[in-house]
């Protein structure tokens, strides 16, 4: 199953804390599609998830400074 | 970093670097938010977080988050009063007589910041494991059930330094 999250409004800790809970009410093999801005939840959120073992599959730009990050639980 | 802070940080013998505990004693609005902050934060990268509130600091977890005559005695129910819950809580600076943290919270609203409360929330949600400081519990006259669902338990220094031993621990 595919989920979204959009976090690119967000600020910290909310950016890291939102994709956390999201992926914790997710069952394993579940993906999901973060937008994420430039900057700190970009430099952070990525690497922080693929840390706890997560899958990160891909970090793309999708138009300005918006990414959209693949996770794989 | 302030070298005594360094040296602090770097006496703590660090066992389980993913192990955080704060003392949670401040019962200001801003430092609150900090505490939060970091607790979630930390929470959310995969810590362990465990939050020890101790005086001021038990403004915060009470069930009844505005003011209200908890505590046993006259005194601590009048202090129970004084002291209120989470949504009273004053900001170190700038409190202007209660106004400060409605400035705050409408400032953070405003620019998308997550408020106190909801940094509250958003820690029983990723499961941080919270505290009340026994001994001033006792003071101020104050019972578990007075406190929300998400305190384990009432603890001793001896019991906290046990659950806290090996990880970092920092005093707000």
């Amino acid at each position: 199953m595919v989920y979204t999250l959009d976090i690119t409004h967000e600020h910290c800790p909310m950016t890291l804390v939102r994709t956390k809970l999201k992926l914790s009410q997710m069952a394993k093999g579940d993906i999901l599609e973060v937008l994420l801005s430039e900057g700190e939840a970009l430099n952070s959120v990525p690497s922080a998830i693929k840390e706890q073992g997560f899958n990160v599959i891909s970090v793309e730009r999708v138009e300005g400074s918006t990414h959209k990050m693949m996770i794989e639980k | 970093m302030d070298n005594n802070i360094a040296q602090m940080l770097e006496n703590q013998n660090v066992t389980n670097p993913k192990k955080l505990s704060i003392i949670a004693f401040s019962g200001d609005f801003d430092k609150l938010t900090a505490t939060f902050t970091i607790a979630t934060g930390a929470a959310a990268v995969g810590y362990e977080v465990n939050l020890f509130f101790t005086f001021w600091g038990l403004d915060a977890i009470k069930r009844k988050t505005g003011r209200a005559p908890l505590g046993g005695g006259f005194i601590a129910k009048i202090f129970g009063i004084m002291m209120g819950g989470l949504s009273n809580t004053p900001t170190s600076r700038f409190n202007f007589c209660g106004f400060g943290p409605w400035i705050f919270r409408k400032l953070m609203r405003k620019n998308n910041v997550a408020t106190l409360e909801e940094l509250v929330e958003a820690a029983k949600a990723l499961g941080v494991n919270m505290y009340a400081c026994e001994m001033a519990m006792h003071v101020l006259g104050l019972k578990k059930s007075d406190f929300i669902n998400e305190v384990k338990e009432e603890l001793g220094v001896a019991s906290f330094l046990k659950i806290s031993e090996g990880g970092r621990t920092i005093f707000i």
